[in-house]
């Protein structure tokens, strides 16, 4: 009895937090199909009365959103290709290698998710000017990937930290470089935290929208978020855009997750699970 | 989780075939490679990184020594510490900051509180469908925030928001005024917050249990040991290591995220009540343009969140698991 009432609970606590979890986002979809003189409504439905794809229609044949999804997947991207190769060979060296400043590297890097990023803001502005990168995606790519590489670095070295060294010393007698060792050895091991690394730094940039906004300033040029916040301006008349547009930008993160999830559980590490 | 990569590691270094014996003769001496190894590792990371942190931080430590403002955004000069001052000197500032702790100790909590607590409902053997459970769970951290939080700012509405429709229908109660109320705008971004920090705490837990060998459970059980004893004596001192660089780092984000409460409380509504430090930065310098005095607000948060993680980090001895 007790044990039926364990099990009952825990599937009754799975499902109330599942519902949570999920009924915010049933409620985009809902919007984004409501028809526009709909858009108020006190029905808790999940499908509209009249419901209709003509935000979709509108969305991806009147408006730049197809252009912008390109921008974003180009920028992120990139992103993510410089982030994995950074973050890989940065956490190696600092879980690996003893070296003077690697304890300052280390705090350092908890050290920069400490500051408000909205007064970094400013001074990167001034400088994109100077460079004439307003408007440029070289500017951004560069500050995405910088912003991610923090995290993505902690959490690269603290995967490599659960891989023995022994296995490079093998390697290493048997007469590779130390280059071999970690990018044929220790490299392929990583693969989790790899896939990690890589979403965060996709999300990072997929996801951004205040550091876009300031650089971008060309509607040709602008990511998603940008984009999708220009229908949010004019809240009454284009809500329904605006969640037709969120649903299909969270579908590539939201897809991503999924098939990654398995990597998610076994990849991020933070540092802490030592072999 | 670490056997079975492990293994299949073993094998492959076995069976590496390097394409020569001698490492290539280049001059250099062994620690000098080693050198140029180490900066070819590191070099990149570095330079951008401090390129894109190091020199803005440089940049506002002068600018909060400074007096700059709207009008004198052209030609500020330095003038001493007077915005730290003037930081300190203003009511408001200690207001905000109680918010702000209030914000990132009970966000932590029911972060932390609720990720635990499903994935150890999760990790039970006898679940059926983990993925499937592990996928909607997962869906609050998936879905972009700036999408979610808008979505929630929807839901709290007073007339149409399911928030309030959903309280009436199950428990007839009437409608509160999340948005309009400084005390339910801060409870809505505070709700919405906890909703999109759980499942990062979840996945962690998880992969925290993973590691607990399966034998101290079977042990607690030949003891008769209850569900709540053996939570207590195996798996909270067990999963204490992988939590706490965790917790670190998510009370300095819960800390510094202005996404929610900004899109929330729509920028501080109502009346300006619903700020925690960095939204009120954010305030200062982007809509009173008083920029040196926000530079110096956002030293005082960095000092802030620096004390904190040295004590906290100190405390919990758990300097070695994060460095």
């Amino acid at each position: 009895m007790n044990r039926f009432l364990g099990r009952f609970g825990s599937y009754a606590a799975l499902a109330l937090f599942a519902f949570i979890a999920v009924y915010p986002v049933t409620r985009i979809l809902t919007i984004s199909l409501r028809p526009g003189d709909q858009l108020l409504s006190r029905s808790l439905a999940l499908i509209p009365d009249g419901a209709t794809l003509d935000n979709y229609r509108v969305l991806l044949g009147e408006t730049d959103f197809l252009r912008w999804l390109g921008n974003s997947l180009l920028v992120s991207l990139v992103v993510t290709i410089t982030g994995v190769a950074m973050a890989s060979t940065a956490g190696y060296a600092l879980s690996r290698h003893r070296f003077r400043g690697r304890k300052a590297a280390l705090s350092g890097i908890l050290v920069t998710q400490m500051f408000p990023a909205t007064m970094l803001l400013l001074p990167l502005y001034i400088v994109l000017i100077q460079l004439g990168l307003i408007n440029s995606y070289i500017g951004i790519v560069v500050i995405y990937t910088a912003t991610a590489l923090p995290f993505c670095v902690w959490q690269m070295k603290g995967y490599y930290d659960t891989i023995p060294a022994s296995l490079e010393e093998a390697a290493r007698i048997d007469g590779a470089t130390p280059w071999q060792a970690f990018y044929k050895v220790i490299l392929p091991l990583a693969a989790p935290a790899l896939v990690i690394t890589a979403l965060f730094s996709f999300m990072s940039a997929w996801n951004e929208y205040v550091v876009a906004a300031v650089v971008l300033q060309d509607t040709e040029l602008f990511t998603l978020p940008v984009g999708l916040k220009g229908f949010q301006a004019s809240m009454s008349t284009q809500w329904g855009l605006y969640a037709a547009g969120s649903l299909l930008v969270s579908i590539p993160v939201v897809v991503l997750f999924l098939v990654l999830s398995r990597y998610l559980i076994s990849g991020l590490t933070l540092g802490a699970v030592k072999g | 989780m670490l056997s079975a990569p492990t293994d299949a590691a073993g094998v492959e270094a076995a069976t590496l075939a390097p394409t020569g014996g001698e490492p290539p003769k280049t001059g250099l001496s062994e620690t000098a490679r080693q050198r140029l190894f180490l900066l070819f590792l590191l070099g990149p990371t570095a330079v951008i990184v401090l390129a894109v942190v190091a020199f803005p931080f440089i940049y506002n430590v002068a600018l909060s020594l400074s007096n700059a403002n709207i009008y004198t955004l052209r030609d500020w000069e330095i003038v001493g510490l007077g915005q730290y001052g003037s930081v300190l000197a203003e009511p408001a500032f200690w207001t905000v900051f109680l918010k702000t702790v209030v914000w990132t100790v009970v966000n932590v909590a029911l972060h932390v509180g609720i990720g635990v607590f499903l994935a150890v409902i999760l990790h039970q053997k006898f679940i059926a469908g983990k993925p499937a459970w592990r996928v909607l769970l997962i869906l609050p951290w998936a879905v972009p925030q700036y999408i979610t939080a808008l979505t929630w700012r929807g839901m709290f509405n007073f007339e149409y928001g399911a928030v309030n429709l959903f309280l009436n229908r199950l428990f007839s109660a009437d409608p509160v005024a999340w948005l309009t109320d400084p005390t339910g705008a801060f409870a809505a971004a505070i709700i919405t917050n906890a909703w999109l920090g759980f499942p990062f705490m979840m996945v962690i837990a998880l992969g925290g249990l993973q590691s607990i060998p399966g034998e101290l459970y079977e042990a607690a059980d030949v003891d008769g040991a209850s569900a709540w004893v053996k939570f207590r004596r195996i798996t909270a001192p067990l999963l204490k290591p992988v939590m706490i660089p965790a917790i670190t780092l998510g009370t300095v984000w819960t800390f510094n995220n202005i996404n929610v409460i900004w899109l929330v409380s729509n920028g501080g509504e109502p009346n300006e009540q619903t700020h925690i430090l960095v939204s009120y930065v954010y305030e200062a310098a982007f809509s009173m343009y008083r920029f040196g005095w926000a530079a110096a607000l956002s030293m005082v948060i960095f000092g802030i969140l620096f004390a904190f993680t040295q004590a906290f980090l100190n405390r919990t001895n758990a300097t070695e698991s994060v460095y």
